[in-house]
């Protein structure tokens, strides 16, 4: 069958491979566009959040590729995300399409689901468990390695000489990590794209601000989603890091990390109920950042997402008693470029002044 | 010989000049309608003002903000080009010392900066929304056939304002006619608009900021004494108006010209930039389906600048060979 499955970030290119291990023909649907939001938009519900459309124009760009299966995550808690994929089912049935969605929500709480589900894919690609065994292992690795290759253009970008070297470098990067097949062949190559990384020539004089990046999961990773903030900061000569990324989500997930626990702790003092989508994330989150020492946090939200709305409403405290200074950026198709560079200069200049003022 | 600065400041209503010696005396300052073309707003400005100036005078710094500051720096030769939050607080923390909360509202869009100690500790911008701002006066003020000048002064008359819905500046229109036809007074359905108005920006941009005095208020619509007294009115607390209120970006730039050209001469093109044939063209980029409106500036035959790339395929390129 042909497969498909959202872009989010780089990790397409460990789905590819795994949906193709797993003995089906994987769809990479083309990055998010201009044509994608528009599409997206135009048969979405008004209010319903940017990760929502800009995931239905993907879904319909993948249709038009031939896809006969989307797989995709759920959501969980009060947030709407948990619905999305039935809703976007509807709405590509009523436009006519018989593809399916399939949704795999979080395994610890709907195991039974989660496992019907995975082993439909394995009859229909006439593979075993043991096989799924097999291609999980390099998949795994290729996420896992994808995401530090991506961290660390974060870090190298705002000591950049050339302006925009890294961003190529990168995308080269991206090339390279396609090509491998064997755990050992993905380490190999990315041991390579780090060599690459290092080797761009690099100010190390600098002493740049430090932002932390914290919010709403989709737009977070999404560069097309936030206006490729984490570059346009980096280029800035600012260092950036964000609270999540998608292979330290899947740990959480699988119940392999606990690093989510310290978070929820450190939000304690301000929230005690879980508010759904990574609500309560963002406010621990920007607890830790302030204790590391970062200079300054921004919140990424899709514009009219509830859980994001209620942290916004508790930053000022914490905020406040922290003494770290928190922007939040609010996220719709209507979002322009200009508007977002703006408020990221002056936000820059005031973590700038105040780190100033601090060592004057 | 006296040395100044030159801050221009062009936004989407208005383009100002601000002409600054050493000493922080403001020698000049232009207020001009953009009216859209921001290249002939900046030349016209440039014109006037270097035969305002005259020729003892010497710039020895450039700075530039506003939505169009890119543009404007490639134009004149900036030396620091800055975003409208910091020109605006540098203005104040230099001419109302002790500032606390800067309220500004511009053409088509509105700021809270709050400062301490002189330093921005927060700020925000309006996002969604741009009622309340000053194209929507003009527009409210073009409509009852009143001009903006008389705007203010009608609201102070009033002795019982209506509430107007505030939030949406197309509803917020329909209420106003819905007051009209009802047979409520002018003034009371002006101050009724200037109240709310005030109460959208306070509830917006204002939300969960710590507003304490003193409280500045800048920008076009500060001109408006309706809007003012609104504003005295709901913060309960005195609104402090400087002199060169509607100017405010162009004199930070100043300061911050003065700053940037410490170590550095200006890269300052001179008056004659007026006389230079600048056209800015755009064309769409067809390498992907984001179909980025890509803008390029011409000074007489020669590319001088690159901009709305997504990618950074042209703002990157090297314009030198790709003049050819």
């Amino acid at each position: 069958m042909k497969i498909s499955f959202p872009i989010m970030g780089n990790s397409y290119i460990a789905f590819k491979q795994l949906i193709k291990d797993l003995g089906h023909e994987p769809i990479v649907p083309p990055m998010p566009t201009a044509r994608t939001m528009s599409l997206g938009t135009m048969y979405s519900p008004e209010f319903a959040c940017i990760p929502f459309k800009i995931l239905l124009g993907t879904y319909l760009e993948a249709i038009e590729m031939g896809a006969d299966v989307i797989v995709s995550s759920g959501g969980h808690g009060p947030c709407r995300a948990g619905y999305y994929g039935i809703l976007q089912q509807k709405i590509i049935e009523d436009l006519g399409y018989d593809t399916k969605i399939i949704i795999f929500d979080s395994f610890a709480k709907t195991y039974k689901d989660f496992i019907s589900k995975l082993s439909w894919l394995l009859k229909t690609g006439k593979k075993s468990w043991w096989d799924l065994y097999q291609a999980f292992k390099p998949a795994w690795a290729k996420l896992k390695a994808l995401d530090e290759i991506e961290l660390y253009s974060h870090q190298v970008r705002p000591y950049e000489i050339n302006q925009g070297e890294t961003m190529k470098v990168y995308r080269k990067c991206l090339e390279i990590m396609d090509e491998p097949v064997s755990k050992l062949q993905i380490k190999e190559a990315k041991e390579v794209c780090m060599k690459m990384l290092k080797e761009i020539p690099q100010d190390k004089s600098r002493n740049p601000l430090k932002i932390g990046i914290i919010g709403e999961i989709y737009v977070l990773i999404e560069p097309f989603a936030n206006l490729d903030l984490q570059a346009t900061l980096g280029e800035m000569g600012v260092y950036s890091e964000r609270s999540m990324n998608l292979f330290h989500w899947l740990k959480e997930n699988t119940k392999m990390s606990r690093h989510e626990k310290k978070i929820i702790k450190s939000a304690l003092p301000y929230l005690r109920e879980k508010i759904g989508g990574h609500g309560i994330n963002s406010i621990g989150e920007t607890v830790m950042y302030a204790q590391q020492g970062f200079d300054g946090v921004i919140q990424l939200a899709p514009f009219s997402c509830i859980p994001e709305i209620v942290a916004k409403g508790i930053l000022p405290q914490v905020s406040h008693d922290q003494g770290i200074p928190v922007m939040t950026i609010f996220l719709d198709e209507m979002m322009g470029k200009a508007g977002m560079q703006t408020r990221l200069e002056a936000f820059v200049d005031l973590l700038q002044q105040k780190r100033d003022l601090k060592f004057a | 010989m006296k040395n100044a600065y030159l801050g221009v400041d062009v936004g989407s209503v208005s383009t100002n000049l601000v002409v600054m010696d050493e000493n922080g005396e403001i020698l000049q300052n232009l207020y001009i309608r953009t009216m859209g073309q921001p290249v002939k707003a900046v030349q016209e400005g440039l014109k006037e003002l270097g035969s305002l100036i005259g020729d003892d005078v010497q710039i020895k710094g450039v700075g530039t903000t506003g939505s169009a500051r890119n543009l404007t720096s490639v134009l004149i030769g900036a030396d620091v080009v800055k975003n409208e939050i910091t020109a605006h607080a540098v203005a104040v923390s230099q001419l109302v010392p002790g500032a606390q909360t800067i309220i500004e509202i511009g053409g088509q869009d509105s700021k809270i900066i709050i400062m301490r100690d002189g330093v921005v500790t927060d700020f925000a911008m309006n996002t969604v929304c741009a009622a309340g701002t000053g194209s929507f006066l003009d527009q409210q003020a073009a409509r009852l056939n009143i001009p903006i000048e008389r705007f203010g002064e009608l609201a102070l008359k009033s002795k019982n304002p209506v509430r107007i819905a505030g939030r949406c500046a197309v509803f917020a229109e329909s209420d106003m006619v819905h007051k009209q036809q009802l047979g409520h007074l002018l003034e009371d359905i002006i101050a009724g608009l200037s109240e709310a108005l005030v109460r959208n920006y306070l509830n917006n941009v204002g939300k969960g900021k710590e507003i304490l005095a003193p409280v500045v208020f800048q920008g076009g619509v500060a001109a408006n004494v309706g809007i003012k007294a609104a504003f005295e009115k709901a913060l309960q607390t005195e609104v402090i108006i400087p002199k060169y209120y509607n100017v405010m970006g162009a004199v930070g730039c100043c300061y911050l010209a003065m700053e940037a050209t410490k170590k550095n001469p200006t890269k300052f093109k001179g008056w004659e930039a007026a006389e230079l044939k600048f056209r800015p063209t755009s064309f769409e980029c067809r390498s992907c389906p984001n179909m980025c409106e890509v803008i390029q500036v011409y000074e007489n035959d020669v590319i001088i600048a690159r901009w709305g790339d997504r990618c950074g395929k042209w703002s990157n390129a090297s314009l030198k060979t790709e003049v050819s």
